[in-house]
């Protein structure tokens, strides 16, 4: 069911390197649940890869068997090289992981939590503490490197996480969700430090977002929906999927108008929050055409290029806000409240 | 910018460098690391230092105080204490129970320290540790001498509270007192590790915790001689850790009491069929019980699902 969108990936990344990431035919199942179905990648060296999908549909799952804190139940995944499942230890040294939840120290201060870090990552002596002012100079907490980190917002400890993440120069960056909850200065600023970082350190980044602007950051993505990849490629490709227009009418009665217009004018409407939602060929044309066939009174009508939206609602059928809760969820709005308290 | 420039040169070496030092060696570090910051975070919190004082305290005062007072006027001795022991030395009860509250500060900030585990695991420092090309054992072993530290920190600092409250320590006693306090808090914290370790809520394990903690603390000797019990009470007194840490340790602080051997034996031994384990048997007994404890939490963490 794959429509994938092949592509070569000449476009911004060197001539074809082997992938630095190479995933075939992986499968996890949880007793009779299938939390991923054979799911294929390869990421190219340098590229920032963007793994979008709702909750639950396999993406941490994924990154973890990558990141090997999970085994696979079939198929096969390298990561720089390094088999997954027969050599753990040689892919944690190669990769860094900035985890969806916060796990740095709350009573430790910045530079503490970086040493730990650096200690156990075999950065030696000589160069810890310089590269410890490096990162923190580049994502601008220096001045506070000795504060405890209980003191900081949550832009600052998502950025303290990042500086964590790239303290033992891994080839491969994973972030699972990394700006989930900032505000938007916050996720432009740590999208600055990703590039900035991809120019100096030659390193992958390979991330899950829900956020479809950040996604346009990526140069390829892959949407993963019920634990198999439904679709694939540089976010113009994928964009390419959508026919032409995005058309959205807010009528007086959507679904009724949904009906009409797929009934006179033979076109697939659905309906979303913000109205009757058409894709067509040439919006400004299709425009009076449906005001005309539509007996239901017409609000408004906006008439958009497609966006990763769009396409994310095509191949999955469901817009990506539509989120279940997931398991560790409950935990998770203690963690929160938790860490707001303090 | 500066900055990147000195990354991307760090970041080149560090890559070429990765093979260097072996495993163990990380693994070693990884102890150090955990080690370290459960010191830290230790000396950092003073609330959690002042209220896990508290409680002993507590017992001391009340049980030791007022038990020993209520004793000796029912006992009709008239004086201020109640005494066991007869011919020759007598041990005031504050002496007898004091060696237990110790025990008790310590199994208290064990097996708390040993509970930051499921937090952490999910939201904390473990998850990072986690995902760090070292042996997980590290974890175990790191956290259960973490806690032991603190937990022998404080057994210390009850220690040093003894002479206040009119409890008899001599220079060597304290010697003898602080590798067995060492090695209650490691047995201890390995026991709370285990528990942890594949704990997937703080809900789950304060209810495991609740359970245990009162019934090990009370099971042990601390409060009472563990001598003519009921078989059913008996028999779970053998298999409390808690006891085998308690015994030596009065036996210990009982020595300068001047009570003959016999009568400190009586009062302080563990029991196998009418047998009074000698203490260092029983220390042999802690340490067992410490490594298949720290056996199964190593187990638990390198279980890769």
């Amino acid at each position: 069911m794959t429509t994938s969108v092949d592509a070569p990936l000449a476009t911004a990344t060197a001539p074809a390197r082997d992938p630095v990431i190479r995933v075939r035919g992986l499968v996890k199942t949880y007793g009779k649940v299938e939390a991923v179905r054979g799911i294929d990648l390869d990421v190219a060296p340098g590229e920032i890869f963007g793994f979008l999908g709702p909750n639950g549909a396999g993406k941490t799952t994924t990154i973890q068997i990558l990141c090997t804190l999970l085994r696979a139940t079939a198929g096969h995944a390298s990561v720089a090289g390094y088999d997954v499942d027969s050599d753990p230890d040689a892919v944690r040294s190669c990769i860094g992981l900035v985890f969806q939840d916060p796990s740095l120290d709350q009573e430790l201060t910045a530079r503490e939590n970086l040493d730990f870090h650096a200690i156990v990552y075999n950065v030696p002596r000589a160069v810890r503490s310089r590269r410890i002012d490096a990162v923190l100079e580049m994502v601008g907490l220096r001045d506070r490197a000795s504060a405890p980190v209980k003191t900081f917002s949550g832009g600052m400890k998502r950025r303290l996480e990042i500086a964590r993440g790239i303290m033992h120069a891994p080839q491969v960056l994973f972030l699972d969700e990394p700006t989930q909850g900032l505000d938007p200065q916050t996720r432009a600023h740590i999208w600055e430090y990703l590039n900035e970082l991809r120019r100096s350190e030659d390193i992958t980044i390979f991330m899950t977002t829900h956020y479809m602007d950040e996604a346009e950051y990526c140069e390829r993505i892959a949407v993963i929906d019920h634990g198999a990849l439904v679709a694939q490629g540089s976010p113009d490709q994928l964009k390419g999927m959508v026919g032409g227009d995005v058309v959205t009418a807010g009528t007086a009665d959507d679904g009724a108008a949904a009906a009409e217009l797929s009934a006179k004018l033979g076109v697939e409407a659905g309906v979303t929050a913000d109205g009757v939602r058409v894709e067509v060929a040439d919006g400004a044309a299709f425009v009076p055409r449906m005001i005309q066939a539509l007996s239901v009174p017409v609000r408004s009508v906006t008439i958009r290029r497609p966006s990763l939206d769009d396409v994310f609602l095509k191949v999955t059928g469901r817009a990506i806000r539509d989120d279940e809760p997931g398991s560790v969820d409950d935990l998770r709005n203690m963690a929160q409240m938790w860490m707001r308290r303090r | 910018m500066d900055a990147i420039a000195e990354l991307a040169r760090d970041a080149a070496a560090l890559r070429r460098q990765e093979w260097r030092t072996p495993r163990w060696q990380r693994t070693l570090r990884a102890i150090y690391v955990i080690w370290l910051r459960d010191v830290i975070r230790y000396r950092r919190d003073r609330t959690r230092l002042a209220a896990s004082l508290a409680q002993p305290l507590l017992f001391l005062v009340v049980f030791g105080v007022g038990l020993s007072s209520s004793l000796g006027g029912l006992g009709g001795r008239g004086g201020a204490s109640a005494t066991f022991g007869s011919a020759g030395g007598s041990i005031s009860y504050i002496q007898y129970i004091y060696p237990g509250v110790v025990g008790m500060a310590v199994l208290f900030t064990a097996l708390f320290s040993s509970m930051s585990i499921v937090w952490d695991r999910e939201f904390g420092f473990l998850k990072e540790i986690l995902v760090a090309p070292i042996d997980r054992s590290a974890v175990a072993i790191g956290k259960a001498l973490g806690g032991a530290t603190q937990a022998m920190f404080q057994g210390l600092i009850m220690l040093a509270i003894g002479p206040i409250i009119g409890v008899h320590l001599t220079p060597l006693t304290v010697l003898e007192v602080v590798p067995i306090l060492f090695l209650l808090a490691f047995t201890l914290t390995a026991f709370g590790v285990a528990i942890a370790a594949r704990m997937r809520s703080m809900q789950g394990f304060q209810v495991i915790m609740n359970f245990l903690l009162m019934p090990m603390f009370f099971l042990s000797g601390s409060l009472f001689p563990l001598q003519g019990l009921p078989a059913w009470m008996a028999v779970l007194t053998r298999i409390d850790p808690l006891a085998y840490g308690i015994a030596p340790l009065r036996t210990a602080v009982l020595s300068t009491s001047g009570a003959p051997g016999a009568v400190t034996r009586t009062l302080a031994s563990v029991t196998w069929f009418d047998w009074q384990v000698p203490s260092i048997l029983a220390l042999g007994m802690l340490s067992l019980l410490g490594a298949v404890f720290l056996g199964v939490a190593i187990r638990a963490f390198r279980v890769r699902d």
